[in-house]
């Protein structure tokens, strides 16, 4: 039914089959889109938040997604910038989930913020001292560097192709792309930083401050880094699972590796970084402020020393040693289970920075309080999720995301002609490879 | 930003809250609740969703009969300086500008119509003296005429917090300026709930002024981020550099250190 | 976000952090309505229609 939109050489489910698909998910959508009716209508008290969790899930959903998010802007910098050609195979997935990510945040952000009609106000009365004004800056800004290196992709849909303007503009936008992914790492490094900022320069929150090298805590330098390590793990995790659905090879094998080694490297950095600045921060600034890290870790029902052995070791540690061994690296099992300890490793180090952060009592009187979210909270932060779903259906089924696809899985060549539609797509004979569908191809 | 008063100084308003006279009685909690429209809800049983500029913590010194002991301490916005002027934990934090330390008369105030909610301000400040209005405000019947007119009430979604009843300083000035003063008497600008304690154990004035009793009852040391030179005074949690301008006194040594962190503080049992 | 707003400081940091959002936004906006001109110009003249 839908064959002509289909990029030409490769095979997709029916039609009917892939509407069966959306519209499971698009079940998942709607129950979110009804929770968030509900906070936009109600307003917050459907939320289990309260005075003293006023950044709960959906902030650490924000976080956790630019950091996974970081994929796009890490790919795009090594690809662009640094010349790793290789990553060429992988870039237009990094950024379809890099915009999923954007996109996401910025909806979390409208449903959490108390009265979403202002928050034009945070750029119109900015506080340029503010951390989180540079965030909003910053990941504004950034998504629409995803948007402008998304369109392309967009353009490439075999259709539109083929309307001379849209061609064109394609072609051109992939011209000057450089000048925007420059400008994208350039964003990235600010709001990711930035976003480790909010944090690090709360001095009345020791758990979550950190000293400052000039007008910036080691968080914002923490974050950007984390991000840039575990971002790929994410692109990397994705691939695989998408690659499980569809029952096909999508991307070449050396360039996973080149971005896992990389990533792997970067990691490895990282986490070295984090164990001295946890040692700094728990033997230098928190007895400075007062306190010892066994105010932090002890005394409760859940935040023990079990989370930052797992943040550090079992999702930092471990993971980046598997991906700089390159026989771990190499075997499919060894490199799923490594991005997957990274992606964990990063959603807890997000975790801990925004909601153990407030679950500690500061003042000596004062007492732990836990929280679990509301169904509207959980309902409102799934709903990303199964946009992101339909996104990458959509963008896998009618466009170019995975280059290699074709020639990674050769379409027999008795494919029957056009006019059989609903269960196969066209058959028109696959012709180059790899067609003109990476950026900077063109 | 203008740093002096009228008189040619700038002003540092802040309290001096005696534990040793607070009896716990609540007033207040509930002449703060009066004077700034602070909204409520019928059911006020969970704490961490009621907004209080003002309230009340109970603490003790954790022994058992027949030497326990029990303290009240009311905890109102701090109103901190910083450690260098003006960068208090919230205001630093604030992304819109909506809220601001007012480099005259060191009060940090909330703009309501200009917060839109993001409740960083929230998560800065370790004294939960920040509250987000979590339901739009509802008075009983009739109550509405009760209300304030000098100041607005709050719609849902913004976050609120003692300034100080700021709207009382904007009258006393108008007053003065209407019979040719520019500067206010100690008297003519005092809080609602430092009117309100019965036992009187809030004093409010300016504490960069000698004659004025905060003043003279704290000994705040400018040089040394005003910590208090009276050795039955303390600030809560000084360590961290908030700088507040709210002073406790006490002459118990264990309330004292109640107010500090917790490495500081030495076991309660060790003493008294 | 603008000097005329009231809260506006001519002061390093408006000048650093405001410069860094309108230098990106600049760039984004130069560079994607050069790219939209081009692209005009380019199916005047008869570019794109006939490609693979």
């Amino acid at each position: 039914m839908d064959s002509a939109l289909i990029p030409k050489g490769v095979k997709r489910c029916s039609f009917f089959q892939f509407m069966g698909g959306l519209g499971v998910v698009s079940l998942v959508l709607l129950w979110g889109v009804y929770a968030m009716l509900l906070c936009w209508i109600k307003g917050l008290n459907q939320t289990n938040m309260n005075d003293y969790y006023g950044f709960a899930l959906w902030i650490w959903a924000d976080l956790g997604v630019i950091a996974l998010g970081g994929g796009a802007f890490f790919t795009g910098l090594m690809k662009y910038v640094f010349g790793k050609d290789e990553l060429k195979h992988i870039i237009n997935f990094a950024v379809l989930i890099g915009f999923i990510c954007y996109s996401s945040a910025l909806l979390i952000l409208a449903i959490d913020v108390g009265q979403p009609l202002r928050s034009w106000y945070i750029f119109w009365h900015a506080n340029v001292h503010s951390m989180l004004t540079e965030v909003a800056f910053c990941l504004s800004c950034y998504f629409a560097v995803l948007t402008i290196e998304y369109i392309p992709l967009i353009l490439e849909n075999r259709q539109i192709d083929k309307v001379p303007f849209w061609h064109n503009l394609s072609h051109n936008m992939h011209t000057y792309m450089a000048v925007f992914a420059a400008t994208g790492a350039f964003l990235s490094f600010f709001h990711q930083g930035s976003l480790g900022g909010v944090a690090g320069v709360m001095f009345g929150r020791p758990f979550a401050f950190r000293e400052h090298l000039f007008i910036w805590p080691w968080t914002f330098f923490l974050f950007t880094w984390s991000a840039a390590s575990y971002g790929p793990c994410f692109t990397i995790w994705l691939v695989r699972i998408t690659e499980k659905i569809t029952g096909k090879k999508l991307v070449r094998e050396t360039a996973i590796q080149l971005l896992a080694k990389l990533a792997g490297w970067m990691m490895f950095t990282y986490i070295i970084a984090k164990i001295i600045d946890t040692i700094y921060w728990a033997t230098v600034t928190v007895p400075g402020m007062g306190f010892t890290l066994a105010d932090f870790y002890t005394n409760n029902a859940f935040y023990g020393y079990w989370i930052l052995f797992a943040e550090l070791v079992l999702c930092g540690v471990v993971p980046a040693l598997m991906l700089v061994t390159p026989k771990i690296r190499q075997n499919p099992i060894g490199l799923f289970i490594a991005v997957t300890l990274g992606v964990i490793g990063v959603s807890l180090n997000r975790w801990v920075m925004v909601l153990q952060a407030l679950a500690i009592p500061v003042m000596s009187f004062d007492q732990w309080v836990l929280y679990i979210p509301s169904w509207q909270e959980v309902a409102t932060t799934i709903l990303p999720v199964a946009y992101g779903v339909i996104l990458v259906m959509i963008s896998y089924r009618y466009l170019p995301v995975f280059p290699n696809e074709a020639e990674l899985n050769p379409l027999a060549p008795e494919t029957p002609p056009v006019v059989e539609a609903q269960t196969e797509e066209d058959g028109e004979t696959q012709d180059a490879p790899e067609p003109e569908m990476a950026p900077a191809e063109a | 930003m203008k740093q002096t008063g009228d008189n040619g100084k700038a002003q540092r308003f802040g309290m001096v809250i005696d534990l040793d006279k607070c009896t716990g009685c609540g007033s207040c909690m509930v002449a703060c609740q009066a004077e700034n429209n602070v909204p409520f809800r019928e059911d006020e049983s969970d704490k961490t969703l009621s907004i209080t500029w003002m309230r009340i913590y109970r603490l003790t010194n954790g022994k058992s009969f027949p030497d326990a002991e029990i303290c009240y301490l009311p905890r109102p916005c701090q109103h901190c300086d910083g450690l260098h002027e003006g960068h208090s934990p919230c205001v630093s934090v604030c992304p819109a500008t909506a809220t601001d330390y007012d480099g005259l008369t060191g009060i940090v105030s909330q703009i309501y119509t200009r917060c839109f909610g993001c409740r960083y301000c929230m998560a800065a400040c370790p004294y939960h003296a920040r509250h987000f209005n979590w339901w739009d405000p509802v008075w009983p019947k009739g109550m509405e005429q009760y209300l304030n007119p000098d100041i607005s009430v709050r719609m849902r979604g913004i976050v609120e917090k003692c300034g100080f009843c700021f709207q009382r300083y904007q009258k006393a000035l108008e007053k003065a300026h209407m019979q040719g003063r520019r500067e206010l008497e100690e008297h003519e600008y005092q809080t609602s709930c430092t009117q309100a304690c019965p036992a009187g154990a809030i004093v409010f004035g300016d504490l960069r002024n000698p004659h004025h009793k905060v003043h003279q009852l704290a000994q705040p040391d400018f040089k040394k981020h005003g910590r208090p030179k009276n050795p039955m005074a303390f600030r809560l949690l000084e360590e961290l550099g908030t700088n507040t301008k709210i002073y406790y006194l006490s002459s118990k040594k264990w309330v004292r250190e109640a107010g500090h962190n917790p490495s500081v503080m030495d076991k309660p049992e060790e003493h008294h | 976000m603008f000097p005329f707003n009231f809260e506006w400081v001519w002061d390093m940091s408006h000048i650093v952090f405001m410069g860094g959002l309108w230098y990106a936004l600049g760039i984004l906006g130069a560079g994607m309505t050069f790219i939209v001109l081009k692209t005009i110009k380019d199916t005047a003249e008869g570019k794109g229609g006939d490609h693979h």
